[in-house]
């Protein structure tokens, strides 16, 4: 089936079979390998994507359901410029370790703090709870978020 | 000479991170090649049986099937998986690559199915039929110890496949003279390291170079690959095990497994590049299981709390088949019970039952959590009989600088390097203080035993040791590149720990140079003749101190060639940070002579053990009426010899704690009568979510530098887990301590919390 969406600010327009995953298409057929797959069936949040501006599961989502959406993965966060202060803060706290899980948390976290900027540390961990994270035991990865909150601020402020 | 840089130690982000945050790691599923296949194992879908015959023809027959290999295409024997550790008794438990005729756990392989696409892999897969007759399935400890049936008939007389003793002084004796003894039955539960990543490989064979490449590799590519080169009849030279980034390992991920051979053989076969990326579902059933421990075990003191001796039996259930390191956590648990504490009369006897359930391997700290959880319940179960305040009881008992090098039990039969190890320095009793200090037992202990708001309070404290530094032996090598970089070449493997900022720091601060001119290439074969991996919490210490001789050699050999050059003699040559600067001011610089070809390489034996200790205490609340139990502060504290990297060093330490909680609170492999398992996705393996274990806080001492190695280091990737067990069981046992509750089986989950506080119903 033809499919046309905007990944990563990009278009892409694709043929792929109905039975073909939003996370298998951008992997194999865009090369986007950020995006990881840890099991497949919604539960560990590895594979989570931007789809007009909310996380959704990559595994449970397929293609075809993308036409004509807008989507950003973890290599859209930064594009080709400096980190964004999110990526920055998880280096800063260590909030990752082996670096499999970190693609679906920052999306997470990404479309968490851009709604909400002034999210507190209970709502990032209950929001956070649909991402495994193996290494880290989260403790990180939530310091990381409420740190990176001021620059989502500054960037939802209109200019005064 | 002064060192004009400090990375070690000091504030160090980590240099893989940048490509991790932007998306840009390489796992093995983002690799590919120029006509790849794909591969799907079929396993059996029954525990224990006599496989009779495989049909494949209605798979063979789809387009864009282009193999499904069995047993009948393996040339001669099928080749046996095998051990790290090797011993007298466990030789015809190895694991066969494939089966054959007779199936032994659910999930063990029987045919692999190579096509076109991982989708048509899978389809085809659906369609190969296994005959198998079924037997009778060995679950528990009681039918394996029974030999109801024998898994291995006409080869072994029993289900025993190793019993390991750990004796020191003499325990009966000591026994005998006891003010006091506390004994009980234990148990912890069967589950899995669960790396976030599941595992794959990518085999590409080159017939006219008669090479395999296998990407995929983690842990120990260097032993894989003279496991492999024998399996396949090849030189070791002709077999190389590639590493790309790795999405964690804990001890699971990277041993030998069947798929190894498997998806080799079908390069092989087909003479196309095939890979296979394991899914969920499977690597519950495929990838090593741990911890599946019942114990019986007795602890004599004296009056005053002295542990005057251990004794008592263990039995591990190893599953259908012994893998490279399945006797790791076996024998690990007998010699490493006693722990921090002086001991000195030990007689314990581990007993290896083989079952048909998935084989079992190791987790972080294999058979140390287990053992952990054991004594650290005997000791709070003999302080409350003796009177004592169960900080006086481990506060008497710890070692002390004094007393190392201190020997632990002797295990027999001897598996290598390590069946006699002693503890290498410190004052133990340092990090239990610091730990207590930072957690406020002083205040925390008047809520201790006291319902507040519906929910039992309760705290504890546990102690531990971590063996690291595995040996024998770690290589590294070093080169100037032409930009005046420097390459680093190391042994060890990374499987996510930060391995490439650390081998940088310590190459940095002995070259002299800037972090950012080093660059650490790892893991693989294609870059060094020999080495190791990472494992046993060896990596910062082997590795390390590769890497560190490495640079030494390498400056020797730029003052050498410097030298040369400006004609004095090397003793006149000083050199800093790649400039030798010689006997009249005159500056070298490196561009100067790396023409000449600058080089060096080393390699770092050592065989004794590290052993970082510490102390981890901890504040639950147990709700009666559900069974839940919440952590609300955790302390560690560990004494690291040299902390080299704070950043990862702590995220080591606070990781293992939360995949401790996991461990006691939730995460199980249960198996029906039948021997299937009954866990096939994440949803019902219950590992720590982010609203689960939000209090966890450590710190690092580095008072007493081990001795074993020049940087001093000591192995601390496992520690962090190893208390855990004991810290919360005692917290939960001292919370509910009016009910006189023992909570002596893992995991607490709130069903078997509230069993505890319901017996009757």
């Amino acid at each position: 089936m033809k499919i046309a969406l905007t990944v990563n600010g990009r278009p892409a327009a694709l043929d792929v079979a109905p039975r073909t995953t939003l996370a298998d298409c951008l992997r194999h057929a865009l090369g986007l390998t950020g995006t990881h797959l840890a099991c497949e069936h919604g539960v560990c949040g590895a594979c989570t994507i931007i789809v007009d501006g909310a996380a959704v599961r990559g595994c449970l989502t397929l293609a075809v359901q993308a036409d004509g959406a807008e989507v950003t993965t973890v290599e859209g966060l930064a594009g080709d410029g400096d980190l964004t202060p999110l990526q920055e803060a998880f280096r800063r706290h260590h909030a990752l370790q082996c670096g499999f899980c970190t693609a679906g948390i920052l999306t997470t976290l990404h479309a968490l703090l851009s709604e909400n900027p002034d999210v507190e540390a209970d709502e990032i961990r209950e929001v956070l709870s649909g991402n495994i994270c193996r290494c880290t035991g989260y403790i990180p990865i939530v310091e990381a978020a409420l740190e990176a909150r001021a620059a989502y601020r500054r960037a939802s402020d209109p200019a005064p | 000479m002064n060192t004009p840089n400090t990375y070690i130690g000091g504030h160090v982000e980590r240099v893989e991170d940048a490509r991790f945050l932007r998306g840009a790691g390489r796992y093995i599923d983002d690799v590919t090649r120029e006509g790849l296949l794909h591969a799907c194992v079929v396993r059996s879908a029954v525990a224990h049986g006599r496989l009779l015959s495989i049909d494949a023809e209605e798979a063979l027959a789809m387009p864009g099937v282009h193999a499904v290999l069995t047993a009948a295409d393996v040339a001669g024997e099928i080749p046996t998986i095998p051990f790290r550790r090797p011993n007298p008794k466990i030789g015809p438990y190895a694991q066969p690559v494939i089966a054959r005729d007779r199936v032994r756990y659910f999930g063990e392989p029987v045919a692999l199915v190579v096509a076109d696409s991982p989708e048509l892999a899978e389809d085809a897969a659906e369609l190969v039929l296994p005959e198998i007759e079924p037997l009778p399935a060995v679950v528990t400890r009681a039918a394996s110890l029974a030999a109801d049936p024998l898994l291995f008939p006409g080869t072994t007389e029993d289900n025993v496949a190793a019993v390991f003793t750990a004796t020191r002084g003499d325990a009966e004796a000591a026994f005998a003279a006891a003010a006091l003894v506390v004994g009980d039955s234990f148990s912890t539960q069967r589950q899995t390291a669960l790396p976030l990543e599941t595992r794959g490989l990518l085999a590409e064979w080159d017939a006219d170079a008669q090479h395999l490449t296998m990407h995929g590799a983690a842990k120990l590519p260097f032993f894989n690959r003279r496991a492999m080169a024998r399996m396949m009849d090849l030189p070791e030279t002709s077999v190389d095990y590639v590493e790309h980034d790795v999405g964690g390992g804990f001890g699971a991920r990277g041993e030998f497994y069947p798929e190894d051979f498997l998806v080799a053989l079908a390069a092989r076969t087909t003479g196309r590049p095939v890979k296979w990326v394991e899914d969920r579902r499977e690597h519950f059933a495929a990838i090593a299981h741990a911890r599946e421990a019942e114990a019986q075990v007795e602890l004599a003191l004296d009056a005053s709390g002295r542990i005057l001796g251990l004794r008592g039996e263990m039995f591990m259930n190893v599953g259908a088949y012994v893998r490279p390191n399945g006797m790791t956590p076996v024998r690990n648990c007998a010699q490493f019970m006693s722990g921090p504490y002086r001991v000195p009369n030990i007689a314990l006897q581990a007993t290896a039952l083989v079952a048909n359930k998935t084989p079992a391997g190791t987790f972080r700290g294999p058979g140390r959590y287990e053992g952990s959880f054991f004594i650290e319940r005997l000791l709070d179960m003999a302080a409350a009989q003796l009177g004592l305040d169960r900080r006086t009881i481990r506060e008497v008992n710890l070692l002390t600088n004094a007393e190392m090098p201190h020997p632990l039990a002797q295990i027999r039969p001897s598996d290598g390097s390590r069946a006699e190890t002693s503890c290498d320095s410190g004052e133990y009793a340092e990090a239990f203080h610091r730990c207590l200090q930072a957690f406020d037992w002083e205040e925390k202990v008047r809520l201790d035993g006291r319902l507040i708001d519906g929910r039992y309070h309760g705290i504890a404290v546990s102690c531990f040791i971590e063996g690291g530094a595995s040996g024998p032996a770690e290589t590294a090598r070093m080169r100037v590149a032409e930009d005046g970089g420097v390459e680093v070449y190391v042994g060890s493997s990374a499987i996510g720990q930060g391995l490439e900022t650390v081998m940088a720091q310590i190459a940095a601060d002995t070259l002299g140079l800037p972090m950012e001119r080093i660059r650490v290439f790892h893991g693989s074969t294609t870059y060094l003749a020999e080495g190791w991996g990472s494992y046993g919490s060896r990596a910062t210490v082997m590795g390390g101190n590769a890497v560190r001789e490495a640079g030494l050699a390498l400056l020797e050999r730029f003052r050498a060639l410097a030298a040369g050059r400006l004609g004095v003699g090397e003793g006149e040559v000083s050199v800093v940070g790649l400039q030798a600067v010689g006997p009249d001011g005159v500056v070298l610089e490196l561009a100067d002579i790396a023409a000449e070809g600058l080089a060096s390489e080393a390699k770092f034996l050592n065989s004794d053990a590290t052993y970082t200790n510490g102390t981890a205490a901890v504040h639950v609340a147990v709700d009666p009426e559900t069974g839940r139990v919440e952590v609300l502060d955790y302390v560690v504290c560990d004494e690291v010899g040299r902390i080299v990297n704070a950043l990862t060093l702590h995220g080591q330490v606070t990781g293992a704690a939360v995949q401790g909680f996991g461990s006691v609170f939730g995460e199980e492999l249960p198996y029906g009568d039948d021997g299937a398992l009954l866990v096939g996705t994440l949803a019902d393996y219950l590992v720590p979510l982010a609203t689960d274990y939000p209090r966890v806080r450590c710190l690092s001492l580095e008072s007493y530098p081990s001795p074993t190695n020049p940087l001093g280091a000591k192995g601390a990737g496992e520690g962090g887990i190893i208390p855990v067990g004991g810290a919360v069981a005692n917290a939960v046992a001292s919370a509910l301590r009016t009910f006189g509750v023992a909570p002596n089986h893992l995991p607490l989950s709130p069903a078997r919390v509230w069993a505890l506080l319901n017996p009757s119903e």
